[in-house]
C-alpha cells in the first residue's frame, strides 16, 4: 500500500535544503565576504610588547657622566583577565589606597577591556622586587620594564631639561609617538630629542585566552630590536655648572659662561634652580606643581627668557659704534660734571675724575661720557636726520645679536628688545623725537631688553675682537663627524676689530685699575690672570636694581667670557662680579684662593634677608 | 519467512561512506584543538584526540555488533530497551555525577557515560514501534497523545539533569508524527507560535496585539471579500474599544490599555459569533479563535520568559536576537565562535595553525564548538565541505527512509533522520550565531563516547533495518 502522506518527504527535503541554503550563505559572508574578523582574531591573540630603548647618555665636556638611565616598572593591567585579587596585600605593595586600586581599575576599564594599559607607572625597582614575586596572586597585571633618566648629579637642570609622557597634541601631529611615551620636553632633552631618544622596538608574540605567552608570532619574524638613543657630549663644564649654582645659591638671576674661541656654553645657571631628578617618577606632578607656583620661579630659564636693561654693560657697545662712526677717538675726552645736563635733561654721574677719555670713560662708567658719544652717533652729521642716526645705531647694536634670536640649539630663546625708530614715533611721532629723547639708550637703559646669554655673547664678540661663535650646549653627538654647521661659522659685527682692543683696555682698567683711579670692578681682581669686565645695574622698576656683570679672562688669547645677573643685587660690582671672578678663577686655576671672596658670596643671601629683617 | 541476505553486499555503503569520512574530520579537528608541542603524537591517551581515536575503534565495533545483530530484536526489544533507558535517566537524577551544574553522567572510574545520548535510540525504538502498530491511527488523538507521551518522558527527565539542549532534541520527533499524517495545520500552529514567541521578545506587546488585530482583518476581508461585513466587523470593534476608552477617561475607570484592547476584542467575538451564525461565515470562527490564541500566547510567554526561564537561559536567548549585547559576558562563546570561523576566510589558516581555537579563546572547541577549527583552519572551504557531507549524509538517510515497505524501519529512519538534523542545525546555528547557545554536540564529529556511540548506534541499527527489507517481505 503506497503511504498517502508519502508526498511529505518533500517537506523534510525542502527543509533541509533551507538549512544548508542558509547556513551556506552564513558562512560565505562570515568567511568571505568579511575581513574583519582577521583582525579580531589577531587582537584576540597577538600581545605587542614594547621595547622601550634606553635614551642617549648625556655627558659634560670633560666626559663625566652627566644624565643616564635607570630601569623602572610600570604595572600594566589587561582589565578581561583581572580576577578577584587580595586589595589589602596588593595596597600594601604599591603603597596605594583601595579608593586608587578602585578608581585606576575603572580608568583602565574605561580605557579598553582587551587592550593593556598602565596600572601605575614607575613602579621602582625595589617594589617590583617584591612585586614579582606576588605578582601571580594578582592575574591580568603583569609588568613592563622601561628605562628612565637618573641624574649623577643635582645640576644643570635648565640646561639637561627633563623628559615627560607626550600629551596628545604631539600624538596626534607625530605618529612616532603613541600615548605613554616619553619626550623631551626642555633643554637638550627637548632639541635633541631626535637624537636621544632612539627607536621603539616590538616583540609580538601569541598569547591563548589566559594571556600567558605561547610563543613569538611568525618566529619573531616581526620583531624589531629597540634601538638605544644616541649619546651627547655636553659643552657643560659640569665642576663648573655645580660651582656656578653653590654661588648662586639664596640669590636670584643667572650666569652664562661661554667659550668664546667656539661658542660653546661652559655653564648655565639659573637661579633659583631644581633637581633634575624631581621632576622624574611618581612624585613628578607633585613637584612640578609646587616648583611652578614658587613666586621665585625656579622653573624659569632665565639666560634665555629674562629679559633686563643691559645698563652699564652696554657702553662698551655704544664706544665701539662710535669708534667705528668716527664719532669717537680712544682719546676723545669728555668733561663730567657729576652728570650731563642739556636743557631740562639731566643724567647724573658718580664723582669721578673728569676728563676722561675712551678708556677712563669705561673704567669709570661715566655716564655722561657715553650721554655724548649716543648724541655724537645719532646726530652725526652724515646723517640727515635723527632717524638715520638712529637706524644706523641700531644696525651696529643687532649685529651684535641683539634684539634677535641666536639660534643656539636651545628651544625657547626669547629675542629681548631694540625699538625700532617707529616705536619712538608711535610715543612721540615721526619729528617728536631726538637723541635727547632716547638718550637713556647711552648708558643701557629705557627700552633696551637684553637677555643674559645675549649679554654673555656680547662679551664673547669683544673678547673676539669683533665677531661670535653662536652659543651652543652641544659639543658632540655620538657617531656624528660635527654637530650642526651653523655652529661653525663666524658672525662678524659691523665694529672693525682694530676697535676692540681700545674698549677691552677700558675692560681691564674697570678691573685692574691702581686703587683710587676709579675702576668700578676691582673686586672680580685676580692677581695673576687678567680679568676684563664690565659691571652694570639694570633699573627695575618693582624694586632693588638688578646687579649685572660681564667678563672674559685672560685679556690676550680669552678662554671664558662671563656675564651674571643678580636681580635686586644692586650695583653691578657688589655681587656679580666676584662672582664672575670666582668662576674665572675656578675655570682657569680649577681651585679657589681667595677663600674671603668665596665665603662672601656663599654667606650672601638675598631671598631670605627681607623675612630676617 | 527468511531469506538468507549477504549483510556486506547490501548494506549501504554510501551512507558508510559519509559516516567515516565525517568522523575522520572529527577526529583531525580534535587533534588540532587539542595540538600543542609537547603533544603531538596522535596516540597520546592523555590527550583528547588520543582517546577519541579509541572512542572511534570502539564505535566501529560497537557498528559491528549492530550490523550482525538479527533485525527482529529492534522491533521486538524496542519497549524493553525504551524502559531501561527511562529507568538510566531516573538513576543518573539520583546518583549520577555532576558536572558543570548537571547531573548527566554515569561514572565508572575513567569512564563516563551519558544515558540522555542513549535515550534517543531508545524513544526513536519505542516510538516507531508505537505508531507502526496495527492498533495505531494518526487521526485518533489519544493515540497521537500516547506517542507524543512516548517522546516527553525522556525529554522531561532530562529537562531536570538540567539539560535544556539535550532536552529539546526530543521535540524534533514530533516531525516524525507529520510524516506519518499528522495535520499540518499543527505544525504551521507550531511555527505561528515560534514567530510570535520571537516577536514578543523583540518588540513591545502592543505593537504584536495591534499587529495580530490588522492581519486578522486582512485574512478576514482577503477570504470573505465583502467590504460591508469587514468594516461592520472593524466598526464593532472599534466603536467598543473607543466607549471602553471613553469610560476610562470620564469615569476614571483604571483599566489598562491592554485590558481595553482585548476586553474589546472578546466582547465583539460575541457580536461576531452572531453574525457568524446569521451569515454563516465558518472562516471567521477560524481567524477570530487564531486571533485571541495568538494574543494569550504571547502574553505567557512575556511570562514565562521573566518568570519561569532562568536568568542565563534569558541572557542567552537575548543575544540570540541582539536584544542584550554583551560580547564579554553570555555572548563571549558566540562572539569568539563567530572570530574563529570569520578569521578562517576562504582557505583558512591552515592545519594546526589556528590561533582562536588553539589558544582556548574558543570554549568547548572540541566538543560542542568543533566546527569552530574547521572554519579557522580551513575556510569556507572546509566549512561548506562539512555542511555538504552532512547534507548528503541526511538526504541519504531519507531516501533510505522512504524505501522501507516496514513501518517501523521507516519510522524509525525518520527518527534518525530528525535527530540528526536537529543536531547539525542547532550545533552549527550556534556556532555562526545562528541560533541560541544550546550545548549539543555535532553528530560523529564532537569529541565525547557516549555522543559518538549513541549515533553510531542509532545510524548502524537504521542501516541493519534497511537491510531487513530484502529479507522479510511483508
Amino acid at each position: 500500500m503506497k503511504n498517502i502522506y508519502e508526498n511529505r518527504k518533500y517537506v523534510f527535503g525542502a527543509l533541509l535544503f533551507l538549512v544548508v541554503f542558509v547556513f551556506i550563505g552564513k558562512l560565505f559572508s562570515l568567511q568571505v565576504l568579511d575581513k574583519s574578523y582577521q583582525t579580531t582574531a589577531n587582537r584576540n591573540v597577538l600581545r605587542y610588547i614594547i621595547r622601550y630603548p634606553a635614551r642617549g647618555l648625556i655627558y659634560d665636556r670633560t666626559g663625566e657622566l652627566l644624565v643616564y638611565n635607570e630601569a623602572i616598572y610600570d604595572l600594566m593591567i589587561s582589565p578581561n583577565l583581572v580576577e578577584e585579587f587580595d586589595t589589602s596585600v596588593f595596597c600594601d605593595i604599591l603603597k596605594i589606597t583601595h579608593e586608587d586600586v578602585e578608581k585606576k581599575l575603572e580608568n583602565a576599564r574605561k580605557y579598553s577591556y582587551y587592550t593593556s594599559s598602565p596600572f601605575l607607572k614607575q613602579v621602582s625597582s625595589e617594589t617590583y622586587a617584591v612585586l614579582q614575586e606576588k605578582l601571580y596572586q594578582f592575574p591580568g597585571f603583569f609588568v613592563q620594564p622601561r628605562p628612565i633618566r637618573k641624574y649623577s648629579k643635582k645640576i644643570a637642570g635648565h640646561a639637561l631639561g627633563y623628559v615627560g609622557e607626550v600629551d596628545e597634541h604631539v600624538i596626534e601631529n607625530d605618529p612616532f609617538y603613541k600615548m605613554g611615551d616619553y619626550i623631551g620636553i626642555s633643554g637638550i632633552e627637548k632639541a635633541y630629542e631626535e637624537v636621544l631618544r632612539g627607536e621603539k622596538g616590538v616583540n609580538v608574540y601569541m598569547v591563548d585566552v589566559h594571556n600567558r605567552i605561547k610563543g613569538s608570532y611568525q618566529n619573531g619574524k616581526n620583531d624589531k630590536p629597540a634601538i638605544v638613543g644616541t649619546n651627547i657630549v655636553s659643552t657643560l663644564d659640569a665642576d663648573l655648572q655645580e660651582y656656578g649654582e653653590k654661588l648662586m645659591m639664596n640669590k636670584v638671576g643667572s650666569i652664562v659662561a661661554i667659550e668664546p674661541s667656539t661658542g660653546e656654553i661652559l655653564a648655565f645657571v639659573s637661579s633659583p634652580t631644581y633637581n633634575p631628578s624631581s621632576l622624574l617618577g611618581r612624585g613628578r606632578s607633585k613637584v612640578f606643581e609646587t616648583l611652578s607656583s614658587d613666586t621665585l620661579e625656579p622653573l624659569f630659564n632665565r639666560p634665555l627668557m629674562a629679559t633686563y636693561p643691559p645698563g652699564s654693560t652696554f657702553k662698551v657697545i655704544n664706544g665701539l659704534i662710535g669708534l667705528q662712526e668716527k664719532v669717537i677717538y680712544k682719546q676723545t675726552e669728555f668733561y663730567c660734571d657729576g652728570g650731563y645736563y642739556s636743557g631740562r635733561i639731566h643724567v647724573s654721574c658718580h664723582s669721578h675724575d673728569s676728563p676722561l677719555n675712551l678708556p677712563e670713560a669705561i673704567q669709570n662708567s661715566c655716564n655722561a661720557y657715553f650721554c655724548n658719544v649716543f648724541r655724537r652717533i645719532l646726530d652725526n652729521p652724515v646723517f640727515p636726520s635723527v632717524r638715520e642716526g638712529y637706524n644706523s645705531w641700531r644696525g651696529h647694536v643687532l649685529s651684535f645679536g641683539f634684539g634677535q634670536k641666536l639660534e643656539t640649539d636651545f628651544p625657547f630663546e626669547l629675542k629681548g628688545f631694540v625699538p625700532m625708530d617707529s616705536y619712538y614715533d608711535r610715543y612721540y611721532g615721526k619729528t617728536g623725537w631726538s637723541s635727547l629723547t632716547v638718550l637713556s639708550l647711552a648708558i643701557g637703559q629705557g627700552e633696551l631688553l637684553i637677555t643674559p646669554l645675549q649679554m654673555a655673547n656680547m662679551t664673547a664678540t669683544i673678547a673676539n675682537h669683533g665677531y661670535y661663535f653662536t652659543p651652543h650646549i652641544v659639543k658632540e653627538i655620538e657617531g656624528e663627524e660635527k654637530i650642526d654647521e651653523r655652529f661653525f661659522s663666524k658672525h662678524f659685527t659691523t665694529i672693525d676689530s682694530v676697535y676692540f682692543p681700545i674698549i677691552i683696555d677700558g675692560m681691564d682698567m674697570a678691573v685692574n685699575g691702581p686703587p683710587g683711579s676709579g675702576s668700578t670692578a676691582r673686586i672680580a681682581r685676580i692677581d695673576d690672570i687678567i680679568v676684563c669686565g664690565k659691571t652694570g645695574t639694570a633699573e627695575n622698576p618693582h624694586g632693588e636694581d638688578h646687579s649685572i656683570f660681564v667678563a672674559f679672562a685672560p685679556k690676550d688669547n680669552p678662554k671664558i667670557v662671563l656675564s651674571v645677573y643678580i636681580e635686586n643685587g644692586g650695583f653691578g660690582a657688589t655681587y656679580a662680579a666676584p662672582i664672575a671672578s670666582l668662576m674665572i678663577e675656578k675655570y682657569l686655576k680649577r681651585e679657589i684662593t681667595r677663600q674671603w671672596h668665596e665665603n662672601y658670596i656663599l654667606e650672601t643671601d638675598l631671598i631670605h634677608n627681607e623675612k630676617e629683617n | 519467512m527468511k531469506r538468507r541476505i549477504n549483510t556486506w553486499s547490501e548494506i549501504d555503503w554510501i551512507t558508510i561512506i559519509l559516516y567515516l569520512l565525517i568522523v575522520v574530520l572529527g577526529w583531525v579537528s580534535i587533534y588540532s584543538a587539542g595540538y600543542n608541542e609537547e603533544h603531538n603524537k596522535i596516540f597520546d591517551l592523555s590527550q583528547r584526540y588520543g582517546k577519541q581515536m579509541i572512542l572511534i575503534c570502539g564505535a566501529l565495533i560497537i557498528a559491528l555488533l549492530v550490523v550482525v545483530t538479527d533485525s527482529r530484536f529492534y522491533s521486538l526489544f524496542a519497549y524493553i530497551i525504551y524502559a531501561i533507558v527511562i529507568l538510566l535517566l531516573i538513576v543518573v537524577l539520583l546518583i549520577g555525577k555532576e558536572i558543570h551544574g548537571a547531573k548527566s553522567w554515569f561514572e565508572f572510574g575513567f569512564f563516563r557515560l551519558q544515558p540522555a545520548e542513549f535515550a534517543k535510540i531508545g524513544t526513536a525504538m519505542a516510538l516507531a514501534r508505537y505508531v507502526s502498530s496495527k492498533s495505531f491511527n494518526i487521526k485518533n488523538s489519544n493515540n497521537v497523545f500516547n506517542a507524543v507521551v512516548i517522546i516527553l518522558i525522556p525529554a522531561v527527565l532530562i529537562y531536570f539533569q538540567p539539560d535544556t539542549g539535550s532536552a529539546l532534541v526530543y521535540f524534533a520527533l514530533i516531525l516524525v508524527l507529520y510524516r506519518e499524517g499528522l495535520p499540518g495545520g499543527i505544525l504551521l500552529i507550531g511555527i505561528l507560535m515560534m514567530v510570535l514567541f520571537v516577536l514578543t521578545l523583540m518588540i513591545n506587546k502592543m505593537a504584536i496585539i495591534i499587529a495580530l488585530m490588522v492581519v486578522g482583518f486582512m485574512i478576514f476581508l482577503i477570504i470573505d471579500r465583502k467590504i460591508k461585513r469587514f468594516l461592520i466587523a472593524v466598526l464593532i470593534y472599534i466603536g467598543l474599544s473607543g466607549t471602553l476608552f471613553g469610560l476610562k477617561k470620564f469615569a476614571g475607570l483604571g483599566l489598562s490599555v491592554y485590558f481595553i484592547l482585548i476586553l474589546s476584542l472578546i466582547i465583539s467575538g460575541f457580536i461576531y459569533s452572531f453574525f457568524i451564525y446569521f451569515y454563516r461565515i465558518r472562516k471567521a470562527v477560524l481567524i477570530y479563535m487564531l486571533m485571541l490564541g495568538s494574543i494569550i500566547f504571547t502574553f505567557s510567554v512575556d511570562y514565562a520568559f521573566n518568570n519561569v526561564l532562568k536568568p542565563h537561559q534569558q541572557k542567552r536567548i537575548n543575544i540570540l536576537f541582539g536584544i542584550d549585547s554583551d560580547p564579554y559576558g553570555s555572548g563571549y562563546n558566540v562572539n569568539q565562535s563567530i572570530i574563529a570561523i570569520g578569521s578562517g576566510g576562504f582557505s583558512g589558516k591552515g592545519f594546526l595553525k589556528g590561533t582562536q581555537t588553539k589558544f582556548e579563546f574558543v570554549p568547548e572547541q572540541s566538543t560542542d564548538f568543533i566546527f569552530c577549527t574547521v572554519g579557522e583552519e580551513w575556510g569556507f572551504r572546509g566549512t561548506s565541505l562539512i555542511i555538504i557531507l552532512f547534507t548528503t549524509l541526511l538526504l541519504r538517510i531519507l531516501f533510505l527512509a522512504e524505501r522501507q515497505r516496514n513501518g517501523f524501519c521507516r519510522i524509525f529512519g525518520y527518527s534518525v533522520f530528525v535527530i540528526l538534523l536537529f543536531h547539525f542545525v542547532v550545533n552549527i546555528g550556534m556556532t555562526i550565531g545562528l541560533l541560541p547557545v544550546i550545548g549539543i554536540p555535532l553528530p560523529f564529529m564532537s569529541y565525547g563516547g557516549s555522543s559518538l556511540w549513541a549515533f553510531t548506534i542509532l545510524l548502524f541499527i537504521f542501516l541493519r533495518l534497511d537491510i531487513s527489507r530484502l529479507e522479510y517481505l511483508v
